[in-house]
């Protein structure tokens, strides 16, 4: 299936999920999806029979620099060879998402660095810790607003 | 004896144990003998590459990209590359894309070579070991003729290529494709099939398929669970589809589907298969002028990219998203060891600690690649 194939099938099936469709992005076309529904979404295209999206290759984690930060989805289907991007966008003071790890479970991981790098709370994830910074490390660095601490643990961090 | 009680203890493994190829900690928890749960503890060789990444340059950001997996620095440098020089849509010419497949799949073998060697090291056979890393040192040799780095070579541009080949390349890299043929056979007696090896192995730390797609395994870890999945054949980059070779997967030769043995033993395999497209790289090279499409300044239109390649590892993917400056927003580097460590859990439960050390092994991570 193609990209509007693909965004066709889940528009019938969630037709106030989709936000926003880019066929014509230069080079990914991509689907804009409401994050309160993401966890449905996912669920639906990866036991949809057409759909069959078994694979999560990559979970990013975005600071869109518009008020919003985002998560974005790449997706894969080993069975029927075809490729998706979710986006979903949250508000900075609320970024708050449903985690797809029960779904993916390469999710786990992802989402737990998108937790520590931009502060994205994943919401029923099992184990939401800081996984690549310590854990008493202040801030989310990637996001673009981010200042680093002055000390930490007595070594001075700016330098 | 089966009811006498036993209680669940903590057991570290790591940061520094010399088996841990890198700076990793399993947080064991046993029972007795046998693991009951493992939790890796990453994040000791955390560098920043993605917030460095958004300071510089698409061009400044290749050297970085050669840290990620330090082992199969090559390979990083060909996904990076190929992600910038879709996103400002240019060709190169056939001979950059010819040398960069032949650097590339020289950088498998002598990654390939260090993970075989190691593993034969951690399961006791200090022999294969320095074999390996013989041959390892002549690829290494290659590389240090091209391009003077032997290591972090920051050899692909976008656009091109920093050196051409240098004269006599061809010659030596036929000469060592001689020597290693024969080599890998060596190797197979002395170590593969080593009844020990094979006792250690066999039927340890099985991984089913379905777990391992569910898990975004990928690479050598995929293949091992019988997974024909290999993107220079399934999603052809660069000029991979004009060669002709196979993919290698696991069969449970020496026990079941998926073990560590087979695991092990793809990417014994998947060295000759490197070796044949390297000939035939080497006997189709096409003239050209390697710096003839390297730009100027790369500033490429606003868009974004996710473009995978088949790393030693696996699946190494960058997705680059572009605000049509010169500095990209974001970089964001999908690292195969990642996602192979995280189901790490999944293949240790039920097997005992001594098993721990072929299982860690088996999965092939670099410590760089999983922690950026």
């Amino acid at each position: 299936m193609n990209a509007n194939e693909i965004h066709d099938r889940i528009k019938d099936h969630f037709p106030e999920g989709v936000v926003e469709f880019k066929s014509e992005a230069a080079v990914d076309p991509f689907i804009v999806v409401r994050p309160e529904l993401i966890r449905d979404i996912a669920s639906f295209i990866s036991s949809d029979p057409d759909l069959k999206f078994d694979y999560l290759m990559s979970l990013s984690g975005m600071d869109f620099n518009d008020g919003n930060l985002g998560v974005v989805y790449h997706l894969f289907s080993m069975e029927k060879r075809h490729r998706i991007v979710l986006k979903a966008k949250l508000p900075k003071g609320e970024a708050q998402i449903p985690s797809v790890e029960s779904i993916w479970k390469s999710a786990n991981w992802h989402e737990r660095e998108a937790f520590d790098l931009f502060g994205i709370v994943f919401q029923g994830h099992p184990d939401l810790r800081r996984i690549l910074l310590p854990d008493d490390w202040e801030g989310h660095p990637l996001r673009k607003d981010y200042k680093a601490q002055e000390y930490y643990r007595g070594m001075k961090v700016p330098y | 004896m089966a009811e006498l009680r036993t209680e669940e203890m903590v057991l570290n493994m790591g940061p520094q144990h010399p088996s841990t190829h890198g700076v990793l900690r399993v947080e064991l928890v046993v029972d007795g003998e046998v693991v009951v749960d493992a939790i890796p503890h990453i994040g000791y060789l955390h560098r920043c590459f993605e917030k460095h990444a958004e300071v510089m340059s698409y061009q400044q950001i290749v050297p970085y990209c050669d840290r990620m997996d330090y082992l199969g620095s090559m390979n990083n440098d060909h996904a990076y590359v190929l992600g910038v020089e879709k996103l400002l849509n240019i060709q190169v010419p056939e001979r950059v894309e010819y040398i960069r497949v032949i650097m590339a799949e020289f950088q498998r073998i002598a990654s390939h070579l260090v993970s075989v060697g190691t593993y034969g090291l951690d399961i006791g056979a200090f022999t294969p070991f320095l074999f390996c890393f013989r041959d390892r040192e002549m690829i290494l040799d290659l590389f240090e003729m091209t391009c003077g780095a032997r290591l972090l070579y920051n050899y692909m541009w976008p656009g091109g290529l920093s050196h051409d080949l240098p004269p006599g390349f061809v010659e030596k890299a036929r000469a060592f494709i001689k020597h290693f043929r024969p080599a890998i056979k060596e190797l197979n007696e002395l170590l593969s099939y080593n009844e020990i090896f094979v006792k250690r192995t066999a039927n340890v730390g099985v991984l089913p398929a379905d777990i391992a797609i569910n898990y975004g395994a990928s690479g050598p870890t995929l293949r091992g669970s019988g997974v024909k999945w290999d993107l220079r054949k399934c999603e052809p980059y660069s000029v991979y589809d004009k060669f002709n070779w196979d993919i290698v997967v696991g069969t449970g030769e020496m026990g079941t589907l998926g073990d560590c043995w087979d695991r092990y033993m793809v990417k014994v395999w998947e060295m000759e298969q490197s070796l044949r497209i390297i000939e035939q790289a080497l006997d189709t090279l096409p003239e050209g002028d390697v710096h003839a499409a390297i730009p100027k300044r790369v500033r490429p239109p606003v868009g974004e990219v996710y473009v995978r390649s088949e790393s030693p590892r696996g699946e190494l993917a960058y997705y680059i998203v572009s605000d049509g400056s010169q500095k990209p927003y974001r970089v964001k580097g999908r690292a195969p060891s990642f996602s192979n460590l995280s189901l790490l859990p999944e293949i240790s439960r039920g097997y005992l600690i001594a098993d721990m050390i072929a299982i860690i092994g088996s999965v092939d991570i670099t410590l760089g690649d999983v922690d950026r």
